[in-house]
């Protein structure tokens, strides 16, 4: 069925079983789809043969004539019918699947022009986890995503694991996921939201249980403390340059919120909404000109010279 | 006998001469001319709208390419969409309209002519409008259904967005009028004789057509009012925190925007019954059961809008009678389907090239009919949604659904239009290029969507694996491109150099067909009368006219709008600068506003000086009663 | 066909400044902001008094909307408020304690003023000091009409029939 398309963001590698029953009412509608247009265009090819052979048009609408458009209309209804039923039964699964659980994790996806805010909300405040474009889930359970919006409607897309659902401003949208083993899951923003949108991604990594709840331990830890002098240098710098009006690091006095928590961010895997993998020279590109890369990204370009800039970044990728 | 009808030719030509020199382009009030004039408009967007899209695919060619950056791409797709749908699409249909319902009821006029220029002049000034401010770097950019809040007034800064929601006011303004038109014309101005169990199917798809937009435009015109009342006044229709609704708005678009698909393809399935009917000389097949599922059509394409919402997550039942009304709208245009293979094959087919568009509509358009279903059903839908499947599915419904029956009414009705037949090998070529490359530019995007590539990107990463499909898709363009390029330039050499038509070609059976071509301007000497259900064909060898209309003033007859008995007799008007002033004035009205509040009220009052002057009493004694 | 020509090659140099976007900044953009000088008297060849400064922005709309958003992220609403004023004055009247023309603007920011006004110099890049000066004076009117946007997407301080 895959066909040897690549599979990083495709609805055909179902990872999860939301995703895995849509696939199976598209096959569905795939097969009868393919069967009622292969018996229209034969039917077509027919007409036009027997057209082309007529010396004669026969002017009246004949009784078997009837009988054939009555019958064919029929046939049209009820398989319309048959794919309204599935539609339906799957719907109903894929709708209800996961509610009803009391103790559900929860997990709150923020959209942002351009990136996404992740959440886990914990009853302990301190305990609240908060990262950037990535969504950790631990396998085998499904997870409840409460989906909102700082500015415009954004829409979250993880093909492999759900269809999408609109984040919409003044409204929490709800959908449930669940992968079944692990592995990377690559998601991006299907509602146009501005200049950006094509560089709006995400990835969702489902984890064992227990290589979650190491992670989340991990994540709910603050920031590492600068190692080295030119860290100690590097955190100054981000003190003292614009990154403080925007990121939080904990453990420091930068706590703003307009935009991705940098408490552990060289633990992530991509930067910039999943554009660049997290590694030294995209991190330093990224922090000297981030609109060079996405032009239209809010981060504005970081008054430095190169020292400075490599002191900012061993203090950033210490921030494991 | 010949010298009488000498002398009436000569007092009918004298008094419906048309406008002439520059001021007479101004004045025109033939519905001829201006049904021209709106398809060669529509064309000519048709072909800016075409541009853009080669400048889009382009940049999508490969992953990460810089033919493009994202601020001029946006403004490339919103106005693509939005030149498509309301530049080209819709009043194509209607300039096609606009030439033959009055010929095809055997009348001399649109019900309004006046009314018709201003419509025209209207449409014009929308598209100049959108095009003046795209080249001055102030094109919209939040897509051509402008979702808010993106498109509001924080996060569309400058004109842009005001341009676009001006235009809508303008186009849809023009759509209105012309609708108004064309139900009067079908109803009140048949030829006696032609019963409305008579109506040619192109005027029965046209007529619901206009019930179409009769009821879809007003809430598209509310919708991208409030917008502007929204970003000019700061009022608070879509403003979350102040009480409004981004998804309000939303559901005023759809509930405009699904009727409009429909607008688009009702003409479309009238130009397929008159094609079929002329290439297989005999009637269509089911001729009440045709109707029926026209008006079926119209009716239900009010109640699927929302699944074009389906991901904002709104009540699981509501989805579900979505779902089996969008299934359920699939059943009148399948019925029209076997109706029509139905007559091929209990007709004698003959293939020209307007047959070969017929045909690569059923192949194609079932295509895109068949991924409409699957987007019916909700949880597909939720996985497809702004998609490149939803690119591929809305143009092979609209380019093989719509555009290709046009391109097949263009060649059937070219003879009529200019009196001369176009080149037939050179249209065959252009047809295989336009078909070849319409697939290939198309059908990879069903796949691109579903390995997951999103509309509206203007770039995507080398990991992702779709350049190659992609770039399929962009190589498609040159046969497209070619092909249609390749129509034009047959149409521009067969206006002068093709074959002489004569007045009936095609030995086809509506009544544009019995008068020269290109048809007089008063079109019929006599009314006609109509004996059957196919005009020409069951005409006696002397079938009667109506005689005794005046011939020194310009006359039509009123019927009755069920059996069309004659009933009175109605002047219509001369040529006249007053709906060119309107049209201005309306123009100046929008435009201003949008830059200065104030340009609101003085164009309002210009408006109404200018409508004062159109509607200032006649010195002339009217005709006397008869 | 020519006549169009040159009317298409007219509207692209007309094309206008007020829907510009500067979408990647240039290098110019990140450097510190420029100081200011309270006195006229310098060493060497004379720079120019900060008074001479002109804001590359102005008129400009998206500089306007990317200001209206800097000014909520940066907080001046915490005592501005949209432009009312409560603790800070109000920035929506015809009054300016420190000049309206840009480069007082510019300079009330990066240097703050007395009674509580921070000095934000070197904390936010020049860039974003100019879309915030000219954010501040399309508050108080004296941007045109056609570059500015009535309302954000939030709670309003005012009804929007209740004049500025």
């Amino acid at each position: 069925m895959t066909l040897g398309l690549p599979g990083i963001q495709s609805t055909l590698h179902p990872a999860g079983p939301q995703a895995q029953r849509i696939l199976d009412l598209f096959d569905v509608f795939l097969i009868v789809t393919t069967v009622v247009f292969v018996i229209v265009v034969v039917l077509t090819v027919a007409a036009v043969v027997k057209g082309r052979r007529r010396r004669e048009a026969i002017g009246e609408d004949t009784r078997g004539m009837k009988l054939a458009v009555g019958t064919g209309a029929v046939l049209t209804i009820a398989a319309l019918i048959t794919l309204l039923v599935t539609s339906v039964a799957t719907g109903r699964a894929v709708g209800t699947f996961g509610g009803g659980n009391p103790d559900q994790m929860e997990i709150v996806v923020t959209g942002h022009q351009w990136w996404w805010e992740v959440t886990y909300p914990d009853p302990q405040a301190s305990n609240t986890v908060r990262t950037a474009n990535e969504i950790h889930i631990p396998t085998g359970q499904p997870i409840l995503l409460r989906l909102a919006t700082r500015d415009v409607i954004h829409s979250l897309w993880i093909p492999r694991l759900h269809g999408k659902r609109d984040l919409i401003p003044g409204r929490i949208n709800k959908i449930y996921i669940q992968a079944d083993a692990p592995g990377v899951f690559r998601a991006q923003c299907a509602e146009f939201c501005g200049l950006q949108h094509a560089h709006m991604s995400l990835v969702v990594i489902a984890q064992t249980p227990g290589d979650f709840m190491q992670w989340k331990i991990h994540q709910q830890a603050p920031a590492n403390d600068p190692a080295t002098p030119q860290q100690a240098h590097g955190r100054e710098l981000f003190l003292d340059l614009p990154c403080i009006n925007c990121h939080a690091v904990t453990g420091t006095d930068a706590y703003a919120t307009l935009g991705p928590d940098l408490t552990h961010v060289a633990s992530r895997k991509t930067l910039a909404a999943g554009t660049l993998i997290n590694n030294h020279g995209n991190l330093a590109g990224w922090v000297s000109n981030a609109a060079a890369i996405k032009p239209g990204a809010q981060m504005p370009p970081i008054p430095m010279n190169g020292p400075e800039l490599q002191d900012l970044l061993a203090y950033l990728e210490n921030l494991k | 006998m010949t010298e009488e009808r000498g002398q009436t030719e000569a007092a009918m030509e004298a008094t419906w001469a048309p406008a002439r020199g520059f001021l007479g382009w101004f004045t025109e009030v033939d519905h001829k001319r201006i049904g021209l004039r709106y398809i060669v408009t529509a064309l000519c967007f048709f072909t800016l709208g075409g541009i853009e899209a080669a400048i889009m695919r382009l940049q999508l060619a490969g992953p990460e390419r810089h033919v493009v950056g994202p601020d001029f791409y946006n403004q490339l797709f919103t106005v693509h969409g939005s030149t498509m749908m309301f530049l080209f699409a819709v009043p194509v249909m209607e300039g096609i309209a606009i030439y033959l319902v009055p010929l095809m009821v055997g009348t001399r006029n649109v019900a309004f002519p006046k009314l018709n220029a201003f419509g025209y002049f209207i449409y014009l000034f929308g598209g100049l409008f959108l095009y003046t401010m795209f080249f001055c770097g102030a094109g919209p950019d939040a897509g051509w259904f402008a979702y808010t809040p993106l498109s509001g007034p924080q996060f569309s800064p400058g004109k842009r967005i005001d341009t676009w929601s001006q235009m809508i006011t303008y186009t849809e303004l023009s759509a209105l009028v012309v609708s108004v038109e064309i139900t009067v014309t079908a109803f009140k101005q048949r030829a006696p004789g032609m019963s409305l169990n008579r109506v040619p199917l192109f005027v029965w798809s046209m007529v619901v057509t206009s019930f179409m937009i009769m009821f879809a435009m007003p809430a598209v015109m509310v919708d991208s009012g409030y917008l502007a009342l929204d970003r000019l006044v700061a009022t608070h229709f879509f403003n979350r925190p102040e009480g409004g609704d981004p998804i309000f708005y939303q559901h005023l678009f759809w509930f405009f925007g699904h009727p409009e698909v429909y607008i688009i393809f009702i003409p479309a399935l009238g130009f397929i019954s008159s094609i079929v009917t002329a290439f297989t000389k005999r009637k269509v097949f089911g001729y009440s059961v045709m109707v029926a599922s026209l008006v079926f059509t119209g009716f239900m394409g009010f109640g699927l809008w929302v699944h074009h919402m389906f991901a904002t997550g709104l009540p699981q039942l509501g989805q579900s009678f979505f779902t089996a009304a969008s299934m359920m709208i699939s059943i009148p245009t399948g019925v029209q389907i076997f109706c029509w293979i139905g007559t091929i094959w209990h007709g004698r087919l003959t293939i020209r090239t307007p047959m070969l568009y017929v045909l690569a509509f059923f192949f194609d358009f079932l295509i895109g009919g068949l991924t409409g279903v699957m987007l019916a059903s909700v949880p597909i839908n939720w996985q497809v949604h702004d998609t490149y499947f939803v690119v591929a599915h809305f143009h092979y419904v609209l380019i093989a659904g719509a555009v290709f029956p046009l391109f097949g009414a263009l060649h059937f009705w070219f003879p009529k239009w200019t009196g001369r037949m176009y080149g037939e090998g050179l249209s065959r070529v252009a047809f295989w290029l336009v078909f070849i490359g319409f697939n290939l530019v198309f059908f990879p995007m069903h796949i691109l969507g579903m390995i997951g590539m999103p509309r509206r990107v203007y770039t995507y990463q080398p990991q992702l694996g779709w350049g190659g499909l992609n770039q399929l898709a962009t190589l498609g363009v040159l046969p497209l491109a070619l092909g249609i390029l390749l129509m034009f330039v047959n149409f521009a050499l067969s206006r002068r150099r093709g074959a002489p038509a004569g007045p009936n070609p095609w030995d086809a059976d509506t009544l544009e067909w019995s008068v020269s071509s290109p048809p007089p301007p008063y079109n019929y000497l006599h009314v006609p009368t109509v004996a059957g259900g196919h005009a020409l064909w069951d005409a006696a060898p002397d079938q009667p006219v109506v005689v005794g209309m005046r011939t020194d003033h310009r006359e039509v007859l009123v019927t009755k709008a069920v059996d069309a008995e004659p009933s009175h007799r109605e002047e219509l008007p001369s040529p006249s600068i007053w709906p060119f002033l309107v049209a201005l004035t309306t123009g100046i009205t929008l435009c201003g506003a949008i830059f200065y509040a104030w340009w609101f009220t003085m164009g309002t009052v210009l408006t109404a000086f200018a409508l004062i002057g159109w509607f200032w009493p006649k010195r002339e004694p009217l005709p006397e009663a008869s | 066909m020519k006549r169009l020509a040159i009317l298409l090659a007219a509207c692209s140099l007309l094309a206008c400044h007020r829907e510009q976007r500067s979408l990647v900044p240039r290098a110019a953009d990140a450097r510190r902001t420029t100081p200011v000088r309270v006195s006229d008297l310098q060493p060497g060849r004379p720079q120019p008094a900060v008074t001479a400064m002109k804001n590359p922005y102005e008129g400009n709309a998206w500089a306007v909307s990317e200001g209206q958003r800097l000014y909520s992220s940066y907080n001046c609403a915490g005592c501005h408020f949209h432009g009312g004023g409560g603790i800070g004055p109000p920035l929506m009247d015809s009054e300016w304690l420190y000049g309206s023309t840009p480069a007082n603007i510019y300079t009330s920011i990066v240097e703050g003023r007395p009674n509580g006004m921070p000095s934000f110099g070197g904390h936010i890049p020049e860039q974003q000091v100019w879309q915030l000066v000219t954010y501040v004076r399309a508050l108080g009117g004296l941007e045109p009409s056609g570059a500015t946007q009535p309302r954000a997407e939030e709670m309003q301080a005012r009804r929007a029939e209740e004049p500025k």
